[in-house]
């Protein structure tokens, strides 16, 4: 057994019973980030403090909501709006950092595409955001089900009714998911369960896979550079922290973090406070009803992209682009096959390539929002086919790059 | 003692599995509801009616005398006949992912708002994504009562024939 002596402090009485001293070197003291990183490296911290408000949020309205088809619209739109004090403010919370999470989503992708941080033992990084992005579309299409009305239960029906997978007719294994032949009491309870139990544990579980990712092979950089955590924190820890390439990860990193998680959240409760009508869709105002069709059905903004992918082809061309669309992104590792990691405005025809893709799938989200008619049609059917053909061509383009 | 522990670990999952999957089927009393009995004497002409059929709308469409005359040969072998009336039976969710096609009677077809397929009166697919035209609900014919979720002969052979899937 350990031998354990009379504490001097509180602190050093936890100290030989946690090591508290030691969890705070390894954890944040002495864990190292390099300097030559801009605001975009804050995304990171921007979405952690975005899912702890989901989360909190979440506890108030899951002790108002009736996960019942017959009461489920009215303990969201009466019960939670209008009686319970400050009901309306978890709501606007939850709905606002649901649609704004996928926004600092994007733009944290995007940031590593462009500075290429999927490579060089990064990989399980990338794969692992990429699960993060994918339990995260779960949980805001399982959360949506929940004020069950009409764009609720609409996205329901077309939502699963993919997983029958066009010509192979899957009618039995769609009845299954639902637990009825349409979207009623046991897809709501169901969904319900998903989005407060399981979905939330996976994604706690792939936030702790995620930051383990990123320990040994460290945070990148602005220019991709090598950087010899070793040798450079030891400058730091023997007093020469200017000539370090690194800083402490706390309190020095994250009081750089912070600063913009404070600009963040700024613009995040302006929305909440004077913006939040883009987070709760007209429609759903009106209660689930299995006989009428809403006139326009579109997804949330962030699902449009892939939604316009689907759209324009018949329905088995369709089912098999959108599968790859939601699968293609976890390869880009090995579809990138340079071994340069450096950003994207360095790396010659892979810079025409990020930015094409970027304004592709901008040009792909517009047309999903709009009617699927005439000439947004054209153009949603041109920039679906673009968006395959820029990742079929991307191995090439890479092979090929110069080292840099 | 590797082998008989995963061997024991093994049969507890493969229960285990079983009884969740069991757990999300539809309940017995979900299936149980899941017959209605439409009167057919009661339609009008040219008049598309909704019903109710395992909480899917179901579209009843009793074709007059000129649509009866003008049906081609792919289109006559969707009709319904129930005594000397001839209806077109379907269930009106989009063959592509489920949504309620409006019907535009200018037209004469259905059109899908959320991505644009089009079927005609008699249930075929004019344009796509859909795979295929409306599917027909199981029917069987009762004298002048129609008992959808039950399949009849007629529907049976509609079936055979891959009229509807």
């Amino acid at each position: 057994m350990a031998h354990f002596t009379k504490a001097t402090s509180v602190k050093d009485w936890l100290n030989q019973r946690l090591a508290v001293e030691t969890v705070e070197r390894v954890m944040a003291s002495e864990y190292w980030i390099p300097k030559n990183i801009n605001f975009l490296w804050a995304m990171g911290m921007v979405l952690a403090i975005t899912f702890a408000l989901l989360l909190v949020s979440g506890i108030f309205l899951l002790m108002y909501y009736q996960p019942d088809v017959k009461d489920a619209f009215y303990s969201v739109n009466y019960t939670i709006m209008r009686d319970v004090d400050f009901g309306w403010l978890w709501r606007h919370v939850h709905g606002v950092a649901a649609s704004v999470v996928f926004l600092i989503i994007y733009i944290h992708m995007f940031t590593g595409i462009y500075y290429g941080s999927y490579k060089k033992g990064r990989e399980m990084i990338w794969v692992s955001g990429m699960l993060l992005f994918v339990t995260f579309s779960a949980e805001a299409f399982s959360g949506y089900m929940l004020p069950w009305g009409q764009m609720s239960y609409w996205a329901g029906m077309v939502i699963t009714n993919i997983f029958s997978l066009g010509g192979l007719h899957l009618d039995g294994l769609v009845e299954w998911i639902r637990g009825d032949y349409v979207p009623a009491q046991a897809f709501l309870t169901r969904f319900f369960m998903l989005h407060v139990l399981l979905l939330p544990l996976a994604i706690m579980g792939l936030i702790g896979l995620h930051f383990a990712a990123l320990r040994i092979p460290h945070v990148n950089n602005q220019d991709g550079e090598e950087i010899d955590f070793d040798a450079e924190s030891k400058k730091y820890l023997a007093g020469d922290t200017a000539g370090s390439k690194v800083i402490r990860f706390a309190n020095d990193f994250m009081s750089k973090d912070m600063m913009v998680v404070g600009f963040f959240l700024i613009f995040f409760f302006y929305l909440v406070f004077f913006q939040y009508g883009f987070a709760l869709d007209p429609v759903n105002f009106d209660p689930a009803d299995g006989l009428k069709t809403p006139a326009h059905i579109y997804p949330e903004w962030y699902f449009l992209w892939s939604y316009e992918i689907l759209r324009p082809f018949s329905v088995n061309i369709g089912l098999i682009a959108f599968g790859f669309a939601q699968v293609i992104f976890v390869l880009l590792p090995w579809l990138d096959r340079s071994p340069n990691a450096v950003p994207a405005s360095r790396r010659g025809l892979f810079s025409i390539w990020f930015w094409a893709l970027l304004i592709d799938m901008i040009v792909l989200t517009a047309m999903g929002k709009l009617p699927p008619e005439g000439i947004f049609s054209t153009i949603g059917l041109v920039a679906a086919i673009a968006f395959i053909l820029l990742w079929v061509a991307l191995p090439f383009i890479t092979k090929n790059e110069k080292k840099a | 003692m590797g082998k008989a522990f995963g061997a024991v670990a093994g049969v507890g999952a493969v229960g285990s599995l079983v009884a969740m999957k069991k757990s999300w089927d539809p309940l017995p009393s979900v299936k149980a509801a899941g017959f209605t009995t439409l009167d057919m004497s009661i339609y009008k002409e040219g008049e598309i009616i909704t019903e109710k059929w395992r909480g899917k709308p179901i579209f009843v469409l009793k074709k007059s005398a000129a649509m009866i005359a003008k049906q081609t040969e792919s289109q006559k072998a969707r009709d319904v006949v129930v005594g000397d009336a001839h209806f077109m039976l379907a269930i009106g969710l989009c063959t592509h992912l489920g949504c309620i096609p409006a019907y535009v009677p200018a037209e004469e077809s259905f059109l899908c708002a959320c991505h644009g397929g089009m079927f005609n009166w008699a249930g075929e697919v004019t344009k796509v994504p859909p795979p295929r035209g409306f599917d027909i609900p199981p029917f069987k014919i009762d004298g002048t009562k129609l008992i959808l979720g039950e399949a009849g002969p007629e529907y049976q052979k509609m079936k055979d024939s891959g009229v509807t899937l």
